[in-house]
């Protein structure tokens, strides 16, 4: 059956089984390849994304839960005010190394500073942790993440 | 900035011969001069450079991608010697072509080993530099002057004297005419602009707003995507499957097979992967079908006293030994590891009578294209591979075992067709850090100091299949890298037993290579040595490395940043190890606190690092604050087991890898160098857990000689 995505402001209408997961609708039908695939179970937060202003795992998202939702991408968050402060930040501290994981850690980042600007070390770990970075860049996320916080 | 997939190039083209002296092979990098041709469309002086009439610079880049910051740093390189800044410079990938872009330390188009930097610090300077000689010589032939009263600077040549500036791109036809300089003198380390200066990563901007594109991202016009399950035991077949259920999948178009794996096909891989889960597979388990991580490690046992092939003998161990004594002796054993890149293996391939693209990020470009060329059984030269960055490499990505995987796969597919493999398949199929054991006997003089040492490696012999030059009489090289150590005792003796996974079972090459495999035993072990001795562990190095100033200069830096001198509190500890390799020298100190119940934390983690003439010192820290997770990782929880030969872990919930909130304070502090640059991509590896181990012996009287680090051995109540 079909269902209608509304992806970044931009209403997509996609024919494919409702328990298809979001990221493959996303990466593969709409062609927004910037959300990552890590590894299908939501241990890693590579394909993080959006839903209702809500970080989810889209690996494991049945598309039809998501449909006529506003969802929102990597390749559109830096159009809100907490995306483009975090990816400044990002740049600012040159966070990334393979990059891999960063439209992950940073959908999660963009999220978690929306629901609380000042976060101590504490915070940004128990929240971070649902993202693996296997580059090791987790020492520039917090010191990125503290700098997007205070550039408020 | 933008990196490119970008794979014609103008048609006309002149190349010059860098021949840069070369050890091993005796290569000469890159470049055959080829004929050249009038009219260039942009000024292309050898395979890295090329410079258009619009104003930008393209340089192009022999290594690939991968996290390590190669693109900036070879870019830095380049942009030095022309004059360019780097905000004028665009990046693209080289094609697959090693008669240009081969490494010229390893001979081929392969990025690994640490070796990248080492082997073009001096080539591509000169690169940059003879394009901006022909430049400014163009110029001034031009302006009616002398080019020794010309100079370059941001992209232009300039005549002071007369204030005529011109852009490089105004240049371009004439420069091509020039000659191309036999003589291309380069600047000293004080003229430096860009060297030794920390620059922001060019690739930054493009993986933090999701347009960077990973192999996995390539989507040629009507691909097709591809989910795929492998016989899970090592040198199974497939059997039989039923594939009624799959093919009524909504978007699932086929059911390929071949000998050891099914692969689904359909219009998203969300689709394929249901259809796969529908499958009713059998499999064959062929010769491993019984084998367990226990058989494994017991045959690993055995191979201790297995035939040896003798590496290192200075001395004599045999003779120290009896007048010296009793001999210490220990063994530390190693587990199997995965490489866990964040990016699942991929590839896509479009498959044609006539040729053969390949979208894929590979550390072996060449051998990427020889791989598809021999599947397919297309000439080499119809077979065009496009590199793309990739999500991590570790040294998965150094063997195209997913790529004939793929091809074979592709080979019955009309159409462009993507194979994903799921984690658990990249978990269950990887080219594994197989078992890697070391015994050390070691004898102590009546002051406390070794007198002997002999160390035995037993493990596969990686670079026998993987780079035969890496190997002499036998022997794995890179394996016995280090085993003889770099502490000075009088007599030393090394060996290896070759020791190999059961057939159909990859194994290869892991960040921090052959120093990973034998720091443990060699730093561990040179702490039980202190201990036996009553000596102060930093002191008993110091005594045994006043013939290696840089390592000691490192571990002095390190001891100081460290606090070594105060005192900790009961339950914590601090642990040295110093590596020796990748051309560069670091010492890493690790503080860690273990609770009654055996919770261990590693509270920081210090390395000093002398990597020489740093290019960017960013990318020195970034990459040893990545190298260190890596290995603290592996430390924690890198372990594989085996069931009925196959492998049991599938995904990060029962393969954990370290996450954020684990992660200790990491301090980086570079060692002023102007020695020629080393490595840095793996320096930061090795030193972890043995320091780890160290640092736990102190905390709690246990000395653990086993990988990963088990909890329960550190229960004190």
């Amino acid at each position: 059956m079909t269902y209608d995505l509304l992806v970044n402001g931009k209403k997509y209408v996609v024919d494919v089984d409702g328990d298809i997961p979001l990221l493959w609708v996303l990466r593969d039908t709409i062609g927004l390849t910037g959300t990552k695939f890590g590894c299908g179970i939501a241990m890693c937060g590579a394909c993080t994304v959006q839903v209702d202003g809500v970080p989810v795992r889209s690996c494991v998202v049945p598309v039809a839960e998501a449909a006529a939702k506003p969802i929102t991408t990597i390749e559109a968050i830096g159009e809100t005010a907490e995306g483009a402060r975090v990816q400044k930040a990002w740049l600012d501290i040159d966070v990334v190394q393979c990059g891999y994981c960063q439209s992950g850690q940073i959908m999660s980042a963009t999220a978690f500073l929306a629901a609380n600007p000042s976060p101590t070390d504490e915070d940004i770990d128990a929240v971070m942790a649902g993202n693996i970075c296997r580059c090791g860049t987790y020492p520039r996320i917090r010191a990125a993440i503290k700098l997007a916080a205070a550039g408020r | 900035m933008a990196v490119h997939d970008k794979l014609t190039l103008p048609v006309s083209r002149r190349h010059f011969l860098i021949g840069a002296s070369l050890t091993g092979a005796g290569l000469v990098i890159g470049l055959q001069p080829s004929p050249s041709s009038a009219a260039a469309e942009a000024f292309e002086p050898n395979a890295f450079i090329r410079i258009p009439a619009d104003g930008k610079v393209v340089f192009v880049m022999p290594s690939v991608e991968m996290g390590q910051g190669i693109y900036t740093s070879v870019a830095m390189l380049l942009a030095e010697e022309l004059e360019v800044s780097l905000d004028q410079v665009e990046l693209e990938h080289a094609p697959a072509d090693p008669t240009r872009y081969a490494n010229p330390l390893l001979g081929d188009q392969i990025t690994g080993g640490s070796i990248a930097i080492r082997a073009v610090y001096e080539p591509m300077r000169k690169a940059g530099a003879a394009a901006r000689i022909m430049l400014v010589n163009a110029a001034a032939r031009g302006w009616g002057v002398g080019p020794e009263t010309c100079s370059a600077e941001a992209g232009h040549v300039v005549h002071a004297a007369s204030g005529r500036r011109a852009a490089y791109g105004s240049l371009i036809q004439a420069a091509a005419a020039e000659a191309v300089p036999q003589e291309m003198p380069l600047k000293p380390a004080s003229s430096f602009k860009l060297i030794g200066h920390s620059v922001r990563r060019l690739d930054s901007p493009e993986k933090v707003n999701g347009t960077a594109k990973f192999g996995i991202d390539a989507r040629p016009e009507g691909v097709s995507y591809a989910a795929i399950a492998i016989c899970p035991h090592f040198g199974g077949k497939l059997r039989a499957v039923e594939d009624g259920p799959a093919r009524a999948v909504k978007g699932v178009k086929q059911v390929v097979r071949i000998e050891d794996a099914v692969a689904v096909v359909a219009d998203n891989t969300g689709a394929a992967r249901k259809g796969l889960a529908a499958l009713a597979i059998e499999w064959e388990p062929g010769p491993n079908g019984t084998l367990s991580l226990l058989d494994l490690e017991k045959r690993a046992e055995e191979a201790i006293g297995g035939n040896a092939l003798t590496h290192i003998n200075e001395g004599d161990v045999a003779k120290a030994a009896t007048e010296h004594g009793p001999a210490l002796e220990f063994v530390y054993r190693l587990p199997i590891l995965t490489h866990s890149a964040m990016e699942p293996m991929n590839c896509t391939l479009h498959v044609r009578s006539d040729g053969c693209d390949v979208w894929v990020g590979t550390q072996v470009m060449g051998r990427a294209r020889e791989a598809v060329a021999d599947v397919t059984g297309l000439p080499l030269e119809k077979v065009v591979v496009h590199n793309h960055l990739l999500g991590g490499g570790f040294g998965r990505r150094l063997d195209v075992d997913g790529i004939i995987l793929a091809a074979k796969i592709a080979n019955q597919v009309d159409g462009p067709v993507k194979v994903t493999w799921s984690r658990e398949e990249d978990i269950r199929h990887d080219c594994y850090r197989y078992l890697n054991y070391s015994k050390v006997t070691a004898t102590l003089g009546a002051d406390g100091m070794p007198v002997s040492w002999r160390h035995r490696v037993i493990g596969p012999a990686v670079m026998a299949r993987w780079l035969p030059a890496f190997t002499r009489d036998g022997i794995d090289l890179d394996i016995m890298a280090g085993a003889e150590t770099p502490y000075a005792i009088p007599n030393k003796y090394t060996d290896f037993v070759r020791h190999e996974a059961p057939e159909g079972m990859l194994t290869g090459n892991w960040r921090g290579v052959g120093a990973t495999r034998n720091l443990p035993a060699i730093e561990g072990g040179i702490d039980e040595l202190a201990h036996a001795a009553g000596v102060d562990p930093l002191e008993y190095r110091r005594r045994l490395l006043q013939h290696k100033p840089r390592l000691l200069a490192a571990l002095d830096l390190a001891a100081e940043k460290a606090g070594w001198a105060t005192a900790l509190p009961a339950g914590k500890g601090r642990g040295i190890a110093l590596s020796e390799d990748f051309g560069s020298f670091a010492a890493m100190i690790s503080e860690v606190s273990v609770g009654e119940d055996g919770s261990l934390k590693t509270e920081r983690i210090i390395c000093a690092v002398d990597c020489g003439q740093v290019i960017n010192p960013d990318t020195v820290e970034a990459q040893i604050q990545s190298g260190i997770i890596y290995g603290l990782s592996a430390a924690l929880y890198g372990r594989i087991t085996v069931q009925n030969g196959a492998v049991v872990e599938g995904n990060f919930d029962d393969s954990p890898v370290l996450r954020i909130n684990e992660t200790p304070k990491i301090e980086v502090h570079i060692v002023p160098s102007s020695e020629a640059p080393g490595g840095i991509g793996e320096v930061g590896t090795p030193g972890v857990a043995p320091s780890l181990l160290n640092a736990i012996f102190v905390a709690t009287g246990k000395r653990l000689r086993s990988l990963p680090i088990d909890h329960n051995e550190l229960r004190r109540a």
